[in-house]
């Protein structure tokens, strides 16, 4: 089969891959699980570690370790340094502006709570309007019910068409003269749905609505450009994108940074304290009170240069290929139904069989060695729009094979011998 | 542990025909159970007379477990008194948590086709499930109980 051309990249001739050397530097992957072969197909849940990244952490507590922004002493100064050069490298990966507009948090979700209390609490009235999408992660619906709640605004979603599209036209109603902010995933964790976020930040803009775009998914998969996005604020999460749990980035254009309050107090964000009152210190240390994760930052660092030498591009058309093969291959199996068509999709394969509860496949596939997830996906209100208690979901990175695309296919065919 | 010692085929038949599946007019002893781990979700209602459970019965959606454990619950504790399903439950409990004595698991009955469960800790909720909701329904009629 032939992969179509890969929609949200600029350059369409990728670099192919070679898989096999990219799986040799994932040491979890050559682990037998149940006496099998492991298959992980749970990558939008957390991707696996190169080693480099496992390396990279290993050696800063073994050599590097020491507090950061404040020791004169040789440890935490080289420490500080190589803090701070994971910044730049982050805004290179995303192609933000300036350094200072990434700050380090505990992955997507602390990141889109920064921006509810800080930005959101400053700026919401009652009656005003919070737009999100219904097919949100809880981490993008959770957050901006709590601000609305604490500042009498409201907030609406955009609903979603049978393929897992969003409406279009809906979305124009929707954004009126009370909208103070646009909040939407780039890539559907649910439904593998890539939103046309470029069009959708243009919309706002020309109605003066800042937009913040959830990028959990779209980092590790679709390659992102965040000066061509032109979005106000990014999300995303260094273990879905081969880097360590427990760190994240939230990107946010300096001008606005710099008009938002400090969300947390502490250390190493303040310019000066006195027992009366404090200043803070510029953005982005403003955002980043208390010692951060040290560590976590540095195997984020080694995690962008790895997915930066692999090229974003090749992984994307690579992906492309497993989720073409893997939806007709799965779409095919008597009794199957895929939740989420939509044209334009990246990593996500979500589907229903008839008779038997994502639950059970997930079962009898671990049994094989396979992992998925099966649930919620912590995205409630998709499920219900599609009228469904849960789906079983299978999701890509760059070391998945066509084989592993076979074995999945294998497993599926014996969910449906067990259970008849 | 295989597979088929988890989906017996006692287990797999009930979910394909579970029975006492239906809703019952004639009680207000009903509750709601719901498991937001998988989703979960399924109502019970019971009718009891002199403290003797004369009927029970649920609907709902869930996995094979959960649906085949609602089915074998609601049939193994009709005739019997309240305290008698407490008991059952609490006995039933320990076997999917595999803290049974093989000679007490052969009290159980039928119930016993699930001692697969407690080889994959994850479906525990998924078996319980249906006996808290029916512990509810005994117990404060019209509330929800969740596995988290």
């Amino acid at each position: 089969m032939t992969a179509a051309p890969v929609p949200t990249l600029a350059t369409p001739v990728p670099v192919p891959l070679d898989v096999e050397r990219l799986r040799s530097d994932f040491p979890i992957l050559g682990q037998p699980v149940r006496g099998k072969p492991l298959v992980y197909l749970d990558n939008a849940a957390t991707s696996q570690k190169p080693q480099v990244v496992i390396d990279a952490v290993t050696r800063f507590y073994a050599s590097e370790n020491a507090n950061i922004h404040r020791g004169v002493h040789f440890l935490s100064e080289r420490a500080t340094l190589a803090y701070d050069a994971v910044r730049e490298k982050v805004a290179r990966f995303l192609n933000a502006g300036s350094a200072r507009e990434i700050i380090f948090t505990r992955g997507t979700t602390e990141s889109i709570n920064l921006v509810a209390q800080s930005f959101g609490r400053a700026v919401l009235r009652p009656g005003d309007e919070v737009l999100i999408t219904g097919m949100e992660h809880h981490s993008n619906i959770v957050p901006w019910q709590l601000v609305c709640e604490q500042t009498g605004a409201r907030l609406r979603a955009i609903p979603i068409t049978d393929t897992g599209e969003l409406d279009l036209e809906a979305f124009d109603r929707l954004l009126g003269e009370r909208t103070r902010l646009l909040a939407l995933a780039h890539l559907s964790n649910a439904l593998g749905t890539i939103n046309p976020v470029r069009d959708l930040v243009a919309r706002a803009h020309a109605r003066g609505i800042p937009v913040l775009v959830d990028g959990a998914q779209s980092a590790p998969h679709l390659g992102v450009d965040l000066q061509a996005l032109d979005c106000d604020f990014f999300a995303c999460s260094g273990h879905k994108m081969f880097g360590p749990t427990g760190v994240g980035v939230l990107y946010g254009r300096e001008a606005l940074l710099e008009r938002m309050p400090p969300w947390q107090g502490g250390g190493d964000m303040i310019a000066s304290v006195t027992l009366e009152r404090s200043t803070w210190a510029p953005v982005p240390a403003k955002f980043e009170a208390g010692t951060p994760m040290i560590a976590e930052v540095i195997g984020l660092g080694a995690a962008v240069d790895y997915l930066s030498a692999v090229g974003l591009t090749a992984v994307a058309a690579w992906e492309h290929e497993l989720l073409a093969v893997a939806s007709q291959r799965v779409g095919d199996i008597e009794g199957v139904r895929l939740v989420g068509t939509a044209p334009a999709k990246a990593s996500v394969l979500s589907f229903v069989m008839e008779g038997v509860h994502p639950h059970d496949i997930g079962t009898v596939l671990d049994d094989e060695g396979i992992a998925i997830r099966a649930g919620h996906h912590c995205a409630q209100p998709v499920m219900q729009r599609f009228g469904v208690p849960a789906t079983a979901r299978a999701s890509f990175a760059a070391y998945n094979t066509l084989e592993e695309v076979d074995a999945l296919v294998r497993g599926l065919r014996r969910v449906r011998q067990v259970f008849g | 542990m295989s597979l088929n010692e988890l989906y017996q085929n006692v287990i797999l038949e009930h979910n394909r025909s579970p029975r006492n599946y239906r809703s019952m007019d004639d009680t207000d002893r009903k509750a709601e159970g719901h498991n937001p781990l998988c989703g979960d979700q399924l109502t019970v209602w019971v009718r009891v007379n002199d403290d003797v459970i004369q009927d029970a019965s649920f609907q709902g959606s869930g996995c094979a477990i959960s649906r085949a454990s609602a089915s074998l619950m609601t049939s193994a504790v009709k005739g019997r008194t309240r305290r008698e399903a407490e008991e059952l439950f609490r006995r039933f409990h320990r076997l999917v948590t595999g803290t049974l004595e093989p000679a007490e698991a052969e009290t159980l009955g039928k119930l016993a086709v699930f001692s697969g469960v407690s080889e994959f800790p994850i479906r525990v909720k998924c078996a319980s499930l249906s006996w808290h909701t029916l512990k509810a329904a005994l117990d404060a009629p019209g509330h929800t109980v969740s596995t988290e």
